[in-house]
């Protein structure tokens, strides 16, 4: 996933922005035909290769070799999903579920509390000031350039081919984003507020739980929904740092499944199926949440 | 985390300064900048120091001076390596750009359908490179895939085993994948263009054509900035589906510097040389943001500060 941003788009949110749209819609009313013929074309690119996973992967291998790859299987069956499962898909599951909720919770937590810290006193302390730039630096450091020292870390820290050995970069790699993001949104929470808080003797410990936290509650999950799909399918830190087939994730899981059964097609497509339906069970719940995430940070 | 700014100050927290108070708000970025440290700033030095060292990635760490380097530079992989890369990033930048532009152009109206042409759109963003890999290694299998299907001689090549069409799978590939997210960034671009501007360009008598060279284009040109920063700095860390894609082949045609630093380190066991492509690669991402920026001018630099 595009993480490594550099730039943030220049902030124009500040304009007034609400008498435009009214007039927006009525501008744009007019057809625009090549965009729209565009649009439509690349519809037609995304949905052909989606449905053709979809058909094929509830075919028979015979069946698939005979038919035309665009009709619909004539007798449907779940064989090949059976097949996937067999494979011991529900470990590698189980690993990915735990290898996402245990590095995006606490990268989400130590962020919002870094975030927090930097928008009350970012002013006032170098300390915090050196984090930020830290943070920000972090930005433009691609995880694969690093990835030979954080597999020597692993390594020393006895982690070698366990979920933990995944969970730890992972957290770090969430955070600078995670920062960015959320200590933009702290900053938009009125300065009065923090200071009536004050003014009732809170510690900023009670302010940041009571205060920001129900307030940035949106932003923590945009910014959980970005990591979590991030981490959910990252494949180098598996493939570096993990060896036996019991620590497996299922992106790595999926790469071995193909090696062994390259032949079998509709399997294979029947696991890329079954490894992205849990994503897309999220993304029908919390569309809305999950496209802001995505675009985090790049079009605040 | 339940260890920091304990509650039983808060008495004596009303009566000291506003200085004082910044200690215990401090201790709070701790974990974050502690966690970011050991596994981003620490293997960031790390690699560098491993530039200069010979490991076998199992074994004891030797010191080695500039062989590593001397090595990798003359070795004319890392020519072939770069140029690849170089021309990925190109080609995918050249593809999804404008692609992405008329798309978010399109989409920047509200409208119910166009909506539900966004949820479609977004599906590609939710695989993980390793499924979007396999999905089209098995698509453009040239024996068991979608020519060989449909009988379609023209479909029916070996995508992935002829060197400039592995290339051309994998562009494809990536803006299959990517163009729905730049698309959404045109689109929040054109939303933020005032009104007014087409307003009064309509009635200067200004047609449909000129208005997106005259005013959106000119208008988005910091969302273009964006966009494409992502797209370079991105592209050259494409490792995942070139991994299981091609794994840099046929031959080296599709092994880019991050395909070339894995294969050099994991495969063959040289930590060093690795190492140094690492750092390259370090240089390589820097350098381009910095010259992505500094082509945005100077308002960009003053909005990116006002982020911070």
């Amino acid at each position: 996933m595009a993480t490594t941003l550099t730039t943030t788009a220049p902030d124009r949110t500040t304009e007034p922005r609400a008498p435009h749209r009214p007039v927006l819609r009525g501008r744009r009313r007019r057809v625009n035909l090549p965009a729209g013929v565009a649009g439509l074309i690349w519809l037609a690119i995304v949905l052909i290769p989606l449905y053709w996973i979809l058909i094929t992967s509830l075919k028979t291998q015979a069946n698939y070799f005979l038919s035309n790859p665009f009709t619909p299987p004539t007798d449907p069956t779940l064989d090949n999903y059976r097949m996937v499962i067999e494979a011991d898909f529900v470990r590698y599951f189980v690993n990915s579920v735990i290898v996402t909720a245990g590095a995006v919770i606490p990268a989400v937590a130590i962020s919002f509390m870094a975030a927090y810290a930097i928008v009350r006193a970012g002013n006032r302390s170098r300390f915090l000031r050196a984090v930020n730039s830290v943070f920000l630096m972090g930005l433009a450091i691609p995880l694969q350039a690093v990835i030979i020292p954080v597999y020597l870390i692993i390594i020393r820290l006895k982690m070698y081919d366990t979920l933990m050995a995944i969970i730890l970069p992972s957290i770090a790699f969430a955070i600078p984003l995670s920062v960015l993001v959320l200590s933009n949104f702290i900053r938009d929470v009125p300065r009065e507020l923090f200071e009536s808080m004050r003014m009732d003797g809170a510690s900023e410990w009670g302010t940041l739980r009571h205060l920001a936290f129900p307030l940035v509650r949106p932003a923590l999950m945009t910014v959980t929904i970005y990591n979590g799909l991030s981490i959910w399918n990252g494949f180098l830190l598996p493939l570096i740092l993990t060896q036996s087939p019991t620590q497996r994730t299922l992106p790595l899981a999926l790469w071995t499944f193909q090696g062994q059964y390259s032949i079998n097609v509709p399997a294979v497509l029947a696991s890329v199926v079954l490894t992205t339906l849990p994503i897309l069970a999220l993304y029908v719940v919390g569309r809305r949440q999950l496209v802001s995430g995505l675009t985090a940070g790049f079009s605040k | 985390m339940t260890t920091l700014a304990p509650p039983v100050q808060r008495r004596s927290s009303e009566q000291t300064s506003a200085g004082g108070r910044s200690g215990p708000v401090a201790w709070l970025a701790l974990p974050a900048f502690l966690m970011f440290a050991a596994f981003g700033i620490i293997p960031l030095i790390g690699v560098l120091v491993l530039s200069f060292t010979q490991w076998d990635g199992i074994g004891d760490i030797h010191p080695a001076g500039f062989d590593s380097w001397t090595t990798v530079l003359k070795d004319p992989g890392l020519v072939h390596a770069l140029w690849v890369t170089f021309l990925i990033m190109a080609l995918s930048w050249a593809f999804q750009t404008p692609l992405s532009l008329l798309i978010g152009v399109y989409l920047a109206t509200q409208n119910r359908y166009r909506e539900i042409l966004a949820v479609i759109y977004f599906v590609p963003l939710l695989l993980s490179s390793a499924a979007l890999a396999i999905t089209y290694k098995a698509l453009l299998d040239p024996n068991f895939g979608l020519g060989a299907g449909l009988g379609i001689p023209l479909l029916q090549q070996d995508w992935l085993g002829r060197d400039n069409l592995a290339l051309g799978v994998l562009v494809f590939v990536v803006s299959w994948q990517f163009i729905p997210f730049h698309s959404l960034i045109y689109q929040s671009g054109v939303r933020q263009i005032p009104t007014a501007m087409y307003e009064a360009s309509e009635i200067d008598g200004a047609g449909r054509v000129r208005q997106f060279f005259s005013i959106t284009l000119p208008q988005l040109k910091y969302t273009i900035i964006t966009s494409s920063t992502l797209m370079v700095v991105g592209s050259l860390t494409f490792f995942d589906l070139i991994f299981v894609l091609t794994a840099g082949g046929p031959g080296d045609a599709t092994r880019a510097l991050a395909l070339d630093m894995y294969k050099r380190g994991f495969q063959a066991n040289l930590m060093g040389p690795a190492s140094v492509i690492a750092v390259i690669l370090v240089l390589v991402g820097l350098g381009l943001a910095l010259l992505l920026r500094r082509l945005g001018g100077r308002d960009a630099t003053e909005s990116q500060m006002e982020g911070v």
